[in-house]
């Protein structure tokens, strides 16, 4: 009999923590009302909606200024990826210190998620919803149509609505010195990428690299070899996803034991395997979209450099003009070499190994490729 | 408080027969539900101890005793509070349903249903795939390849959706889930094939099929690939005729008529398993495969059977999924779902009504976790969690009879799972 009563006693104690937690549930919607039903306001004074200021009493939010709204929805490679999702997250994170607004993320694990997370952010009246990663242009412009009145901006991907921001990043700029670098670096003569899904965004990186690569051969009558990539055919290695570290470690172990000494993947957080690899032969790799020598610092002595796609920079930018009331609909931001959009890293430790020449010839190129002197792509 | 001496004491009460059978339902039911409500305990430990406002407050535990209680409750309540919100949104629904009884009109009736549809929405293909990895189960099979299924009927159903165009759609729909049917029973066939007639084991060969699936759809998927759009790395979009109407045009509702095909698969499977002769061989080679060849029945057969049956379920899981909510098959389309439906299947006990419960669970949650994750800002990663920890609950009973001092049952009630691995 005992066993019994405890087995009621937990089923009592699971129905109060439903009950509790409803009543959690309760004190929810005196926040949520607010940003949802913004425009409503005028219906308020209906007597049907009488029983509520019961509530309203609770000082939960409810008196304070609304503040500008950020909803960000990353791709399937998560948040925390040490790479491009968080790039973009950071530029919110930026945009919650120093213009105090109010920024949330969501995070997608399958691609029924995009529409869902886009849903959730657009029932909650969010000001602006930042869909980051080719991934998810579909989801953001079907959203865009059926919600004239909601900004959108979409990381990596052109407008496609006029009240969608397009964010775009011309990487190929970056890694074409990235590419130069490499092939100055290699003692082997052989460098080598990988992506994580053959699509554009990533592609222009892989680009890009056999350019600069192909770019030193010629002005060095060098005879660097690019494994991973071949602009001809616009073919190369794919892991097929942005998520297994254990695939970024296989694919490096291949291109090393290829003689491969400089490594650029392109593949999020699958770098990372690579990057273990990579310190662990001494052998050198080149981060992607942010510097990975500061967001994965275990790997220090293994950076060298990085092929910056300054994501968060770009997001600070749109959501502070559209905070200012300049939401620029229908237009593209372009990161460039020039407005700092793109870049190189800092050498880190790699510093006093870079030969100083190597060093002026990039900048000489940064240069040209700004002037228009070197036409990349 | 379970002292041991107490038990035989109370037995004689009970009719041993109808004690036994009392007991049966009464553990298949328990172990269960006491499994998610551990789960989610624990879940809630996590919260608190990973959330800053929470172990700030504790510091002070001396000093403020009841700020830390406060805080505590405030964040256990925030999230789990959001997770109900966002999942069922009962209070909402009730609140919209009194506005429209006084005739205030049904919008926001409409949008307060919006959490609950979705949460059955979300719920569909883990029927589906729940019921394909159960049916394996019933036969003594582990069924790891639902994820491979689910993507290959997806990619099948969608490309009959697109490419075959000026049908009517009560010609163009069918052939598109039967496509899709066909597709996931191909791949899941092709492991029972293996089994049966190579000994190749199935755990082995599924998970072999998940990989070729996967490369395979990121090679007709890449841009410009054989089934990509030439400008994005996704299929083209299904066309009116072969879509799954959705009911509501809500903004957000997404529910629509694949749930009620969801349910009377389950039935059909019921039926299938418990009233046909065909799922008593099946059962029978499930508990002792060597005594079901015995009375003559032909267990290879068996096997390919169930591996084609649970291989077209999750094909449908992965069809329904497509023609219905996303129109579109992208790279990562099944996004784990095959996995988590292992889950579930042994969570439903491998019974067509227990996959279902466990479905709508596992759906509520996961859709859920999607309010939590963006108004408690808890990681969707803690359901990913709880959910592990229902599976290691119910796949060790002994520690939920041991944490509520429940008694060992009279049989062991999942033999299922076991005889998979001897065989």
């Amino acid at each position: 009999m005992k066993q019994r009563i405890f087995i009621i006693l937990t089923l009592l104690l699971f129905g109060a923590m439903v009950l509790a937690a409803c009543g959690g549930g309760q004190a929810e919607p005196t926040e949520a009302p607010a940003p949802t039903k913004a425009p409503e306001p005028t219906q308020a004074p209906e007597p049907t909606q009488a029983p509520e200021p019961t509530k309203a009493p609770e000082p939960t939010k409810a008196p304070e200024e609304k503040k500008f709204s950020v909803g960000m929805v990353s791709d399937i490679g998560g948040i925390d990826d040490k790479s491009f999702n968080q790039t973009a997250w950071k530029g919110v994170q930026d945009a919650i210190e120093k213009l105090g607004i109010d920024g949330t993320f969501l995070e997608s694990q399958q691609q029924t998620d995009y529409e869902k997370n886009i849903n959730e952010f657009l029932a909650q009246g969010k000001d602006l919803i930042i869909t980051v990663g080719f991934l998810l242009s579909d989801a953001t412009t079907k959203a865009a149509e059926a919600n004239p009145d909601a900004h959108f901006a979409i990381v990596d991907f052109p407008s496609t609505a006029p009240n969608v921001q397009g964010m775009l990043f011309n990487v190929t700029e970056a890694t074409f010195l990235a590419g130069y670098l490499a092939a100055g670096m290699s003692e082997t003569g052989v460098v080598c990428t990988y992506g994580g899904i053959n699509i554009p965004p990533v592609v222009d990186f892989m680009v890009g690299f056999q350019n600069g690569v192909e770019y030193y051969n010629e002005q060095k009558g060098a005879d660097v070899q690019l494994l991973g990539w071949d602009n001809e055919t616009q073919d190369g290695l794919f892991t097929g996803n942005f998520e297994s570290t254990d695939d970024g470690r296989r694919f490096a172990e291949n291109l090393f034991d290829e003689g491969c000494d400089v490594i650029l993947p392109v593949a999020g957080p699958v770098g990372l395997g690579s990057a273990a690899a990579a310190q662990e032969r001494g052998l050198m790799i080149i981060g992607v979209d942010t510097d990975q020598y500061v967001s994965a610092p275990e790997f220090a002595d293994a950076w060298l450099t990085s092929v910056l796609k300054n994501m968060d920079v770009a997001v600070f930018d749109t959501i502070k003009s559209a905070m200012e009331g300049n939401f620029k609909g229908g237009d593209n931001y372009i990161g460039t070499l020039a407005n700092n959009g793109v870049g190189l890293a800092p050498f880190h430790e790699f510093e006093d190994k870079v030969p100083d020449d190597l060093k002026a010839e990039l900048e000489q190129i940064k240069q040209d490729i700004i002037d228009g002197k070197i036409q990349v792509k | 408080m379970a002292d041991a001496p107490t038990t035989p004491s109370e037995a004689p009460e009970v009719e041993p027969k109808e004690r036994h059978a009392s007991s049966r339902l009464y553990y298949a039911v328990l172990v269960p539900i006491l499994s998610v409500f551990t789960a989610l305990v624990l879940g809630a430990i996590l919260i608190l101890i990973t959330d800053p406002a929470v172990t700030g407050a504790w510091k002070n535990v001396f000093q403020a005793p009841l700020a830390a209680l406060s805080a505590t409750w405030e964040s256990i309540s925030t999230a789990y509070g959001a997770l109900l919100s966002g999942s069922l949104g009962l209070v909402e629904i009730w609140k919209a349903l009194g506005v429209a009884l006084s005739g205030g009109g049904t919008e926001d009736l409409a949008v307060a249903l919006v959490p609950l549809s979705e949460s059955l929405t979300t719920s569909v293909p883990f029927i589906f795939a729940g019921l394909a990895v159960a049916i394996g189960f019933q036969g003594g099979l582990f069924n790891i390849g639902a994820e491979g299924q689910i993507l290959v009927g997806a990619l099948c159903s969608v490309y009959v959706g697109y490419s075959i165009t000026g049908l009517p759609w009560f010609i163009h729909l069918p052939l598109a889930l039967m496509a899709g049917m066909l597709g996931g029973a191909i791949w899941g066939g092709i492991p029972g094939l293996l089994k049966a007639y190579t000994g190749g084991h199935e755990v082995i060969n599924t998970i072999m099929m998940n990989w070729i699936a996967i490369i395979l759809s990121s090679w007709l998927l890449k841009v410009g690939g054989p089934m990509a759009r030439p400008d994005l790395p996704i299929t083209p979009e299904v066309l009116p005729s072969a879509q799954i109407p959705q009911f509501f045009s809500t903004q957000g509702n997404r529910f629509h008529a694949g749930f009620f095909l969801a349910l009377a698969a389950a039935a059909v499977i019921w039926w299938l398993l418990y009233r046909a002769t065909t799922g008593f061989e099946i059962r029978m080679s499930g508990a002792n495969p060597h005594a079901a060849t015995y009375s003559g029945v032909k267990v290879k057969r068996v096997w390919v059977m169930i591996m084609s049956i649970g291989g077209a379920l999750a094909g449908l899981a992965g069809t329904v999924q497509a023609l219905a909510v996303d129109r579109w098959v992208g790279v990562g389309f099944s996004g784990g779902m095959g996995f988590d439906s292992i889950a579930l299947a042994l969570l439903g006990r491998s019974h067509p009504v227990g996959v279902v419960l466990a479905a709508l669970l596992f759906g509520t949650l996961r859709n859920g976790a999607t309010r939590m994750q963006s108004v408690a800002r808890i990681p969707i990663d803690i359901i990913t969690i709880v959910q592990a920890l229902v599976i290691v609950f119910i796949a060790a009973p002994e520690i939920i009879r041991w944490l509520y001092r429940l008694r060992q049952p009279a049989e062991d009630l999942t033999p299922t799972l076991s005889t998979s691995w001897g065989s």
